[in-house]
This record gives C-alpha cells, sequence and structure tokens, in this order.
C-alpha cells in the first residue's frame, strides 16, 4: 500500500501557480543600447515585486516580476524617464512598490532616527566622560 | 532615583517582548490594495482571449453602466473556486467581464467548458500590463467599474459566498 502510494505520489503531475505562456520578450532581453539598459537595470533593482515581497524586479523569477521588467524595458526604450515609471507604479500600488521611499509624514524617522541616535550618544558620551574626570 | 532607574532595562524588556508578541499574533495584511480606487479605469484596448466572446476595451467600460471586472486565469485553482459566485452575480443581472492574465486560448475555453461561464467579454492581458494598470497584484481580483468608469471598489482573492450580496449592491449602487 505504502509502495502504491509512493508510485502514485511520483506519478501525479504538481499542480502548477504559474501560466504556461512563456516569459514576455523583454523580461530576461537585456535592451540593445547599453545606457538604456543600464537606466533600466537601476530602476528595476529599486522596484519591489508584488508577489515575492522583499524582492525587487530584477532579483525575482515571479511572472509578474518578469512582466514588469518588460514593461520598464519597454518604456525606457521608448524614452521614458524612470522616474516616470517609477510614479506610474506609485500610483498604483503605493509607496511600498519603491525601494526608494520619499520623506514625508510616515518615513521621516528613517532620516531622522540616525541624528537622533547620535545625539542621544554624544550625551551619554558626554556625562560619562565629565563623571570620569571628576 | 538610582532604586528606580535600575528597573528600566526589565521594564523596556517588557515592553519590547509585549510589542513582538503583539506583532505575532496579529501578523500584517500582506495584501496589497489598489491606489486606483476612486480613479478612472486606464485606458486599455484588451483583443478577445476566447474563440465566440468579444475582447474588452476601457471605452466599453465607460459606457454608462456599471460593471464587475474580475481578472483571473485558466491556471488559477482560487479561480475555479470563486467561479459559482461569479455566476450567481451574473445571474442577479451585473455585467461580469473578464481579463485573461497569460491564458492561452484552448486553455481558457476548457475552463469555461469546466465552470461555467459568467462573462460577456474577456480580454487577453498577455503580459500582464493591464493588469498592473489597476494595481491588481495578483489573481483572482475583481474590481467594480461605475458606469463613467471610474473603479469603486477592489477584492482581493476570490469571492467568497458570502462576498456576493455586497458586491451585487455594490455593482448596483455604482450606477
Amino acid at each position: 500500500m505504502k509502495r502504491l502510494l509512493l508510485v502514485v505520489a511520483l506519478a501525479a503531475a504538481p499542480v502548477l501557480a504559474d501560466s504556461d505562456l512563456p516569459p514576455a520578450p523583454l523580461a530576461y532581453t537585456q535592451l540593445p543600447d547599453p545606457q538604456q539598459e543600464a537606466r533600466a537595470k537601476a530602476l528595476m533593482e529599486t522596484i519591489r515585486c508584488l508577489v515575492c515581497q522583499g524582492q525587487s524586479i530584477a532579483d525575482s523569477d515571479a511572472e509578474l516580476a518578469g512582466d514588469m521588467r518588460a514593461m520598464v524595458r519597454q518604456r525606457v526604450a521608448a524614452g521614458e524617464k524612470p522616474a516616470a515609471i517609477r510614479a506610474w507604479l506609485v500610483r498604483r500600488y503605493g509607496a511600498w512598490v519603491s525601494y526608494d521611499p520619499p520623506l514625508d509624514r510616515t518615513t521621516w524617522i528613517l532620516w531622522a532616527a540616525p541624528l537622533l541616535f547620535v545625539t542621544i550618544g554624544a550625551i551619554v558620551a558626554a556625562r560619562s566622560f565629565r563623571r570620569r574626570g571628576r | 532615583m538610582k532604586d528606580r532607574a535600575k528597573w528600566a532595562p526589565l521594564v523596556l524588556f517588557i515592553l519590547l517582548g509585549a510589542a513582538l508578541s503583539y506583532g505575532l499574533a496579529k501578523p500584517e495584511d500582506r495584501n496589497i490594495t489598489s491606489k486606483m480606487i476612486g480613479a478612472s479605469v486606464p485606458s486599455f484596448v484588451l483583443p478577445p482571449a476566447a474563440s465566440g466572446l468579444p475582447g474588452l476595451t476601457s471605452a466599453e467600460l465607460a459606457s454608462g453602466k456599471p460593471h464587475l471586472v474580475n481578472i483571473f486565469a485558466s491556471w488559477c485553482l482560487p479561480c475555479i473556486a470563486e467561479a459559482p459566485q461569479l455566476k450567481a452575480i451574473a445571474d442577479a443581472g451585473v455585467p461580469v467581464v473578464g481579463i485573461a492574465v497569460r491564458d492561452r486560448p484552448e486553455a481558457l475555453a476548457r475552463f469555461l467548458a469546466r465552470n461555467g461561464n459568467p462573462f460577456k467579454a474577456i480580454g487577453a492581458d498577455d503580459a500582464s500590463q493591464v493588469q498592473m494598470a489597476f494595481g491588481s497584484s495578483g489573481v483572482p481580483e475583481s474590481f467594480v467599474v461605475d458606469g463613467k468608469g471610474m473603479i469603486r471598489q477592489q477584492t482581493i482573492g476570490p469571492l467568497n459566498p458570502q462576498d456576493v450580496a455586497g458586491v451585487i449592491a455594490a455593482v448596483k449602487a455604482a450606477r
């Protein structure tokens, strides 16, 4: 019985969660113009994949990430500015989709925190040095 | 003063522990909601995805009648699970239109034959471009679009039986 189950399990086709369409032409193909490709690559590295959240679309093998890379390359090749493409995506998915967060009400602490910690450190250091000097 | 200060690390530790357990007990919502709700459907023209059904254009969504736009695919298993709900919604008189993501006509025809066809039109979105334009990040997702072509509501994941009445009401309210 166990052996039969094993045979059945090995013979069963896995259920696929992906389509069987080939990747979009520009998902895995660089643009012929190296300058345009460099611009597209820089943008792709700072756009977050919607499927494997935490990876950039440059790193992800998800189908949607491939389609997003194709979209980025097409638009860069058509002369669109990377900032405009990022804005297009942020308009649809929110600032979440970008690894280059804007400075706003919820993100200011990212910039303020290092200054805050250095200030606290300086105060602590100053006080402990003063104590030792006494 | 000195006495009280020595408890500070313990208090901080307990606060940190409480914050971490709260985070574990209530995990963050991983769904990416579309920021296009309240905006017009981006303009698009999609060719027919299945023989016998027309394709889909943004102009049709702005032609005066509200629609339910279902973003789905024949290779998507939860889309099978929501098929009866889409049928119930279509039977209630709601025009249901589909956007088939990365699909093949023959696979889609098999899917419709097996799970029923609630769709008035299905556009073929072979490179997920229109899906992205809607701010959708997966299949299935459903958008309520009003008669002027404005996106009113998004449902992420399959429509469950308890969602049907709400979706019908939302479409009826979106004249």
